[in-house]
């Protein structure tokens, strides 16, 4: 792919090319709506650069796909929507337990159950609380917009090795399936080096490598879980968020992915009428954005979190808020495809108006 | 050693110095070994990437040095899958007990056969849960009886034992499929030589490679070692018969491809 071309993409694709650009090698994937654009464009596009494309048997084999592959050191990848994902988290969690840096796209559709394949963000508390058994996290990103779901896809497969941890892109239905201009960068081939100290390709000249997450022998386990954890508490230093018009705001509302961007159109409307209205969007759902967002406190500042669930990210908020504020909380009702509009009543509201 | 003694038996250099964890009379370590002497012999110890399962032999590493990942339970064909897409010059095979095979990771070896891994598996079929206690399996034979068959497995309502080995031979992609079983000397060389092919045709890039061996479990069966060898003998190969059920370096008609009731 020619770099710094400006493409009209749809954000399912644009995760893919922005795979490519960061030199994934292997995808295994199973069809689900709606991310198929995912495995589709990458069924050419990886064989044709010398790369593999594995359409499982199911989203469980297809995450154990790339546990064998992440194990080999290389740059891998498998996406799903909601009720795939579920279904992938007994890999995840070996994963996470092996330290693999494996990238796990989720377009979150509608549930519980089966749902419906509409957007949603009901899949938060999976996405930030492990998902699968045992005490782990993902590094999770959250895109809003395509050129998002193009960069932070294209830097995951560094998050991934640098922490030897499993990164997931968060996107949802509206983000998979709108088209927008997106700046395609430079291809970045993996460093060849960087998993040359613990991947597996065969023990020559030094003792076999074994990658694991059973740990039987007393106090092994507790060891692993002290390791994992100083892990995450180093991954702290990837927190990423943005504040848009938050220095005067008298309310924040506190939304991410494609729901804080649909947010963000509605706080310039309601500025325009000149309602002193701010957003608080964190990009990194894990690490959560607490002291950013703890430092939006304010004598008289009003909070809302506003979520395409019933209710998940506002408790990371509050727990943020550290009780010297509290947030309001509105739910727009998974499936259902929302507009600017939807925002000013439950706005108002939380200013008193 | 003395200058006039030859050398004649060893152990292989892959195969750690070591105890093993196994009961008296479990096969597992026989197992272990065969594939160890093959890895050397065959020139692939530093070429492999093992993929170990979930039962008794999920400590497979702690005997066999060769890099290895563990897999979840069932799961080891699809990470063998991922393995041998991400690095193709890799040897690379799964050692998998029934329970893990044959009930929770069906779809997982039906699917990376059908495809025509280049991988081999070596099936330890014990015809229980060995590490869990030894509960059904579903390979379990009728009227055998376990932990959660305690009157013994009854056809109507456990179902019939699972034949893997004739399975695996009727998806397009394997390459070369057979049945062993450890009970006797004979059997052992037997296996040995099927395990081979079931490599080479790795190597060779032919296809998929699947050796189902049979073998002892006696503290789960309850039985002295040699009664559980003879329980392999008589009870276990009737209906498990032993041979090889697909062999794509063969001429399907020749010798190789024979089904059926050798080796008891
Ligand atoms: C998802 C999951 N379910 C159940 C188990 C528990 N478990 C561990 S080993 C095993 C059975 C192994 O039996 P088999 O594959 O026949 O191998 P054997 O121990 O007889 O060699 C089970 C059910 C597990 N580890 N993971």
């Amino acid at each position: 792919m020619a770099s710094g071309d400006k493409l009209f993409l749809k954000g399912n694709e644009a995760i893919a090319r922005g795979a490519l650009a960061a030199g994934c090698q292997c995808f295994f994937g199973y069809p689900i709506t709606p991310q198929n654009d995912i495995p589709e464009y990458l069924s050419k596009a990886l064989p044709d650069r010398g790369g593999a494309f594995v359409q499982a048997e199911s989203e469980v084999a297809a995450a154990n796909m790339l546990l064998g592959a992440t194990a080999c050191g290389v740059r891998a990848m498998t996406s799903s929507s909601s009720p795939g994902i579920s279904l992938k988290q007994e890999a995840i969690s070996y994963m996470a337990g092996s330290e693999l840096p494996a990238i796990i796209v989720n377009m979150n559709r509608g549930g519980p159950g089966l749902g419906d394949i509409g957007p949603s963000q009901g899949d938060y508390f999976q996405s930030t609380r492990g998902g699968g058994h045992g005490d782990y996290r993902l590094l999770v990103l959250a895109p809003a917009t395509c050129q998002e779901a193009y960069d932070l896809t294209r830097e995951s497969f560094d998050l991934a090795f640098q922490y030897r941890n499993p990164v997931m892109i968060l996107g949802d239905a509206i983000l998979g399936q709108m088209k927008e201009p997106v700046l395609t960068a430079p291809d970045r081939p993996a460093d060849p080096a960087e998993a040359r100290d613990w991947s597996l390709d065969g023990a020559v000249g030094r003792g076999p490598r074994l990658l694991k997450s059973l740990f039987l022998q007393d106090g092994a386990l507790a060891d692993q879980n002290r390791m994992l954890q100083a892990k995450y508490e180093a991954m702290r230093a990837e927190v990423r968020w943005e504040c848009f018009e938050t220095e005067d705001a008298e309310l924040v509302v506190c939304a991410y992915g494609t729901i804080a961007r649909i947010a963000k159109s509605a706080i310039r409307k309601l500025r325009k009428k000149g309602l002193k209205v701010g957003l608080f969007r964190p990009i990194t759902l894990y690490p959560f954005p607490s002291e950013a967002l703890a430092k939006l406190v304010k004598p008289g500042r009003k909070f809302l979190t506003v979520e395409q669930n019933l209710g998940q990210m506002v408790e990371d908020v509050r727990l943020s808020l550290c009780g010297l504020a509290t947030s309001e909380f509105f739910s727009i009702y998974p499936g259902n495809l929302p507009v600017p509009d939807d925002f000013d009543e439950p706005i108002a509201r939380a200013l008193g108006l | 050693m003395y200058q006039d003694e030859e050398l004649v038996f060893s152990c292989p250099q892959v195969v750690a110095d070591r105890p093993t964890h196994y009961c008296p009379g479990c096969h597992h370590g026989v197992a272990h070994r065969l594939v160890g002497e093959l890895l050397e012999e065959m020139g692939l110890v530093e070429k492999t990437i093992m993929v170990t399962a979930i039962g008794c032999s999920v400590f497979l590493y702690n005997y066999l040095l060769v890099d290895a990942v563990e897999a979840p339970h069932g799961r080891a064909p699809a990470v063998a899958t991922g393995v041998k897409r991400a690095k193709p010059d890799k040897f690379v095979f799964t050692y998998q007990g029934d329970g893990d095979l044959a009930s929770i990771g069906m779809a997982e070896i039906m699917h990376c056969a059908n495809r025509g891994e280049r991988v081999s598996v070596v099936f330890v079929n014990n015809t229980v849960y060995g590490m869990t206690g030894g509960q059904m399996a579903p390979t379990t034979l009728i009227g055998q009886k376990t932990t959660t068959c305690p009157g013994g497995r009854c056809a109507e309502r456990e179902g019939m034992p699972i034949k893997m080995a004739e399975i695996i031979a009727s998806l397009g992609g394997s390459a070369y499929v057979a049945r062993t079983a450890l009970n006797n000397v004979k059997n052992i060389n037997k296996t040995k030589k099927c395990l081979r092919k079931a490599f080479e045709v790795q190597t060779s890039g032919l296809g998929f490679g699947f050796v189902e061996v049979l073998s002892a479990c006696p503290t789960n069966w309850k039985m002295s070692a040699i009664k559980a060898n003879e329980r392999i003998a008589n009870e276990m190969i009737p209906y498990f018969p032993l041979g090889v059920f697909k062999d794509a370096t063969a001429d399907v008609t020749g010798e190789a491809a024979g089904k059926g009731e050798e080796g008891k």
